[in-house]
Parts: C-alpha cells; sequence; structure tokens
C-alpha cells in the first residue's frame, strides 16, 4: 500500500505546529460542528469510522468513548497518555513536535463526547522540547477560543492541564499513569474496574472526513492509517504513515532496504514487548489480525530492524535489564523475576553461561507471564522465547563465548564505516 | 540557587492548576528541583506543606521517579541512551568514550560540577539513534567524535544546540520548564530528516491519501439532551 500523508502532510512547513500552520490546512474547523451536535452523536461517529488505539492494544475507540458512565454524580476526565517510551517507539514524540495542535484538536472533541470539562496531556519528562510544544499549542488554541469556558458559544466550558512526568515507563501503563497523575508512586491498580483513558490520535482527521473516508484506508477489522517508525539498520529511519495493513516488505523499501552491504536478521514489529519477526515475516500485513496470526503483535507499530552484525543475544540481554530498571517493585513475580532474568541473559552474553540455564530462564519467562497486575512483567517475558527459538544456537555459543567476540560490536554502530577508515 | 518566597508561591500556582491539589506534586518536585539542582529534603517538605502531606509520603514518590536527583548533577546532565537500539548503533561505544573522557561513571558529577554522565533507557527517539540527551535536550545520530565535542562545548560553557530544540539551558532551567512554567522557547527547533523521511518519499513518488470530501458528513441526528 502507497503512503499516506494525512497527520504528517504539512511537516514540512516551517510553521507546522503553530496555529497558523494548522489551520491553513483546516485545523479546528470541525470544532464548532462537533460542539454543534449531540456527544452520543459524535461517539456514534467515531464507532462507525472503525477507529481503534494506536498504542498497542488496539481497542475501538468509540466503544471506549461509550463505556464512560454518564450522570454519575461524579466530573469526567479526559486524560491523554503521552508517555511514549517502549523501546522501539517514537512517533507520538515527533507528532507533539510538529503537530501539537492535532493533538489538542483531538482532546476537544474527545472531551466534548465523553462530556469532560477537564483534560491532561500526561508527556514524559524527558522531552521537554514536546512538552514546550504541546503548551504553546494549548496557550494559542485558548487564545483564540477553542478552550476555556463557552467554546465558541456553545456554552461548553474545556479547560486542558500539560503535566510532566519525571521518568517511569511503567507511567504508561493506564492505571499508573493516573496514580502519577494523582501525585502518587506510578504503580499499576488492579483492573477490573477499567478507567476510560483516551490515546486518541487520529481523532482531529477522522471527525473532519468521515467514517466513509476514513475506512477505505486500511483493512476491514483494521481500518485506517498510522504513524510508522522505522529504525535500526535501515537507510532511512524515520516517520512512515501508512495505512494499516502495509507489509514490513513495503515499510522497508520506503526506508530505503537495510543498510548497504548487510542483510536483515531479525525485526520487532511493536516494541521490544512483543515478540520478534524474522525475514520469512516480511510479507504479513501489519495489521492488528495478522500479527496477531504470525505469533506477534502490532504494538507500537514502530518496526525495530536488526541486520546480520548484531548479537540477539546481546538485544535480548539488554531489553532485560531495561525492565528491571523499570519494573515498579509492586507485584513479586515481576520485581524478582525481571532481577534474575537480567543476571542470567548477562550470563550468556559474556559467554559464562551453563546449558541449564536455557531452560531455567524459559522457566522463570513463565513464572512472570500472567502473574502480575499490569503488562510489564508479561512484556518482560515475552521476547526470550521467539529469541530461542529462531536463534538457539547464539544462546548455546553463551556457554563458552561472549557476544561481543562472536559479534564484534563495532560492526553494527552506524559509525561502522567510518571506524574503519 | 535556594528555596525562596517565590519558590512557595510557584507551588502554590501549580497547586491550583488542578482540581486536586495532590496531582501537582510531580510539577512541584520539578519546581524545587529547579530551585536547588537537587531534591532536597527541604524541598519535600515545601511540597508536603503545600499539598497537606508527610514528608515521608512526599518522599516516597519523589524516590520513585528518576528525573529525580537526591544530590547535585552536573549543570549539565548528559545522558547516554544504552536501550538495545541505540547501544546496537553505537551508544555503548558513545558511553564508554564519554565516561573515559570525564573520568567519571554513571550517576556521577565531574570534580568542576560541569556534566553528569546517566545511562538512560529509551527515549523514544529510535529512529534517532544513537542518542543522547543534555539536560533532557535531544542530541540525535550522535557519533564518538561529536558526542566528546557537545561534552567539550558544555565543559567549557560554550552553547550547544539540541537537534530538535533549543539552545541547551542549565539543569535548573529546564527543570523549570518541567514544572511547567514558560520559558519561550516552543518556537525554538524544527522538524528534521527522519521526521519527514515517509512525507519526503511519498512526495518524490506521488504517493498523496485520498481526498476528503468537501462536506463533513457529521451531522446532528438524535434530538437536543
Amino acid at each position: 500500500m502507497p503512503l499516506t500523508p494525512i497527520l504528517t502532510a504539512h511537516w514540512d512547513e516551517p510553521d507546522s505546529h503553530t496555529i497558523e500552520g494548522y489551520r491553513r490546512h483546516g485545523g479546528y474547523d470541525m470544532v464548532p460542528v462537533t460542539l454543534g451536535v449531540h456527544p452520543d452523536d459524535v461517539i456514534a461517529y467515531v464507532k462507525e469510522s472503525g477507529l481503534r488505539g494506536r498504542g498497542g492494544a488496539g481497542f475501538p475507540t468509540g466503544m471506549k468513548w461509550g463505556f464512560v458512565p454518564q450522570n454519575t454524580g461524579r466530573p469526567n476526565y479526559l486524560v491523554v497518555n503521552a508517555d511514549e517510551s517502549e523501546p522501539g517507539a517514537c512517533k507520538d514524540i515527533p507528532l507533539m513536535l510538529a503537530n501539537p495542535h492535532a493533538l489538542v484538536e483531538g482532546c476537544i472533541h474527545a472531551a466534548y463526547a465523553i462530556r469532560a470539562h477537564y483534560a491532561f496531556i500526561y508527556v514524559r519528562g524527558e522531552v521537554p522540547h514536546a512538552i514546550r510544544r504541546v503548551a504553546a499549542a494549548v496557550r494559542e488554541a485558548q487564545a483564540a477560543g477553542f478552550l476555556g469556558t463557552d467554546i465558541l458559544g456553545s456554552g461548553y466550558d474545556l479547560t486542558i492541564v500539560v503535566h510532566s512526568g519525571a521518568g517511569a515507563y511503567i507511567c504508561g501503563e493506564e492505571t499508573a499513569l493516573l496514580d502519577s497523575l494523582e501525585g502518587r508512586r506510578g504503580q499499576p491498580r488492579l483492573k477490573p474496574p477499567f478507567p476510560a483513558v483516551a490515546g486518541l490520535y487520529g481523532g482531529p482527521t477522522v471527525v473532519r472526513n468521515g467514517p466513509e473516508w476514513f475506512k477505505q484506508f486500511g483493512t476491514e477489522k483494521s481500518p485506517g492509517f498510522k504513524l510508522f517508525a522505522v529504525s535500526g539498520h535501515v537507510e532511512r529511519p524515520g516517520i512512515y504513515e501508512a495505512p494499516l495493513g502495509t507489509t514490513m516488505r513495503e515499510l522497508l523499501e520506503y526506508a530505503g532496504g537495510v543498510r548497504a552491504g548487510h542483510e536483515l536478521k531479525f525485526w520487532v514489529p511493536g516494541g521490544s514487548s512483543v515478540p520478534m519477526l524474522m525475514p520469512e515475516h516480511l510479507d504479513v500485513p501489519l495489521t492488528y489480525e495478522d500479527m496477531a496470526g504470525a505469533g506477534t503483535m502490532l504494538g507500537t507499530g514502530s518496526p525495530m530492524v536488526f541486520d546480520e552484525t548484531t548479537s540477539v543475544v546481546r538485544a535480548i540481554s539488554r531489553w532485560m535489564h531495561f525492565y528491571k530498571h523499570e519494573s515498579c517493585g509492586k507485584c513479586t513475580p515481576c520485581r524478582e523475576g525481571t532481577f534474575w532474568l537480567e543476571q542470567m541473559l548477562e550470563r550468556f552474553e559474556h559467554g559464562t553461561a551453563e546449558e541449564a540455564d536455557i531452560e531455567t530462564v524459559d522457566e522463570i519467562c513463565k513464572q512472570i507471564a500472567g502473574r502480575s497486575f499490569c503488562a510489564l512483567g508479561d512484556a518482560a517475558a515475552t521476547p526470550y522465547a521467539p529469541a530461542l527459538k529462531y536463534f538457539r544456537e547464539e544462546f548455546l555459543a553463551g556457554t563458552h563465548t561472549a557476544a561481543s567476540e562472536l559479534f564484534d560490536p563495532v560492526a553494527s554502530t552506524v559509525f561502522a564505516g567510518a571506524a574503519a577508515r | 540557587m535556594a528555596l525562596t518566597e517565590q519558590t512557595r508561591a510557584d507551588a502554590v500556582e501549580l497547586a491550583g492548576r488542578y482540581p486536586q491539589s495532590r496531582s501537582a506534586l510531580l510539577p512541584m518536585l520539578h519546581l524545587v528541583q529547579s530551585a536547588e539542582g537537587q531534591v532536597t529534603p527541604d524541598g519535600i517538605a515545601l511540597c508536603a506543606d503545600v499539598v497537606g502531606l508527610t514528608t515521608a509520603e512526599v518522599a516516597a514518590v519523589a524516590t520513585f521517579y528518576t528525573m529525580y536527583k537526591r544530590h547535585k548533577v552536573g549543570r549539565y546532565h548528559v545522558g547516554v541512551c544504552t536501550n538495545t537500539m541505540c547501544a546496537v548503533l553505537g551508544g555503548d561505544a558513545i558511553w564508554a568514550a564519554l565516561s573515559e573522557r570525564l573520568g567519571v561513571g554513571h550517576d556521577e558529577v565531574t570534580a568542576d560540577g560541569a556534566i553528569s554522565l546517566e545511562r538512560i533507557e529509551c527515549q523514544a527517539a529510535c529512529t534517532h539513534a544513537p542518542v543522547m540527551t543534555a539536560n533532557w535536550e535531544f542530541l540525535d545520530d550522535m557519533d564518538v567524535p561529536r558526542a566528546l565535542e557537545v561534552v567539550d562545548r558544555l565543559k567549557a560553557g560554550e552553547e550547544v544546540f539540541s537537534t530538535r530544540g533549543p539552545r541547551i539551558g542549565t539543569f535548573e532551567e529546564i527543570e523549570r520548564s518541567l514544572a511547567g512554567f514558560d520559558d519561550g522557547l516552543s518556537q525554538e527547533g524544527g522538524n528534521d530528516d527522519h521526521m519527514l523521511a515517509g512525507l519526503a518519499y511519498a512526495k518524490q513518488h506521488g504517493m498523496t491519501a485520498p481526498e476528503a470530501p468537501a462536506e463533513s458528513p457529521l451531522k446532528p441526528s438524535t434530538t437536543e439532551g
């Protein structure tokens, strides 16, 4: 499928992040239309479009909005999860830098639909410039009358607060994010009850252009388009906006292919928390359903590409360090399990593992998966099994030879050629 | 720098931005860190006082998040991403070179107080790997010589610009911005080649999204409620 620049269509204009740049292409034009219909109509409309969350799970957006109970006597809130920190995922930050008004306008439509008068945009703390851009967009929208009290004379009020995190991957988990936003340690809550949290990129465009237009992209069950962030050993890593159902082979072509003189070893379609895929999977459509059929998940839709210079043991070992570092410590299987996984994978990386460790690691993964409140433990337990399935010999080699001897670390760097000169 | 009456007034302002004042605790901790360069017991006490918590409750929150520092960091806090993608593409080599040049390891500060180093986790910039940060501003597409040049310049007090953002300010300045106080720098920087890669390819190859309908199909259908 061809690329379909929509959210990214005007990023090459120097003022793409300003309200002038956004309005030049129809930005905020739909706000009076939305505010002129009943909120239930907005929800029905989004349901009809088939829009699904782009954060990883692919939950139907209209259904989520419809779950928000009304008339409970308590206020409803819209919380936007902009805590992007899944290894591999890097599309929300560019969107907030280049097109923050799309996010702000999306908040207006979504908040109106769920009848919220307060919206919070929780941005990870380590991206000060994205926070500046989103905060500036909120100020501009307020000055233009799209936020505040009695928006455009509709009687509807909305306040948006831009909130900085402080360095905790776990706060991307929705209930941990809510605890963090309440000024607490960001630790996940038991679900159910499920919160009604919205991740709504793509929202304003959908509302502007209509369900039929939207559904002509992608597939029946995975309609629409998406920002794919292609990283790693490719010629042109970057953001590629394409319909769901595009294949990795196509994305690789757009990204200039695997870097010259090298070949694809493995790729990970949706962040470190989803199982890796091999060259034989390049033609599987990137949809929620087809990725599940291939034994993995679309996840964040941020394919990471690794060529033959990469040690899979080193890659997995480093991800295990990450999960150990980011485990919040609430649930014992995750807290203790990630601690042991990191140490055991380091043994493979250093060439000091024993053969029996191969099964022990597998056993630890099984003891973690499904035994913790949130998905961080599941995620930590995910990468090892497929890596072992495809590259068992590399783990066997880890019983006698260090990964750095089998795979020269310099060869895998982007400056490998320069170092050789 | 120290906590002042202005710090307290700013903390009260932050508390007022939320339906419940405790929600302002994370921004407030950034604020006291901007005043003192770290989160001190005094900073914790100020936050506790403003939001009506015990110091133990605030300390429990402050110690959970890695961006709150309990000892002085450098004027420029430099991070090197060593998560898998950046590590493989060169982050490990950059880390080793910087650590050797500065003579400090993870979570340590140079003797002159200019630079502190941290091995950081994924910064959501894998398309720009290997990635560094200085006071959390992006330094994209790094290699060893450029990384060394960056820290040499920062150490010498020379200006360094983020690859997608403004001139890199001091740790205290960035922390104040993170607390939610505008520093007037939102217009700095631009969209780079990685962010525009797909758009550029689409334009070269005549790929466009199908035209949207001229009129919005969203019309009132149910009765007013």
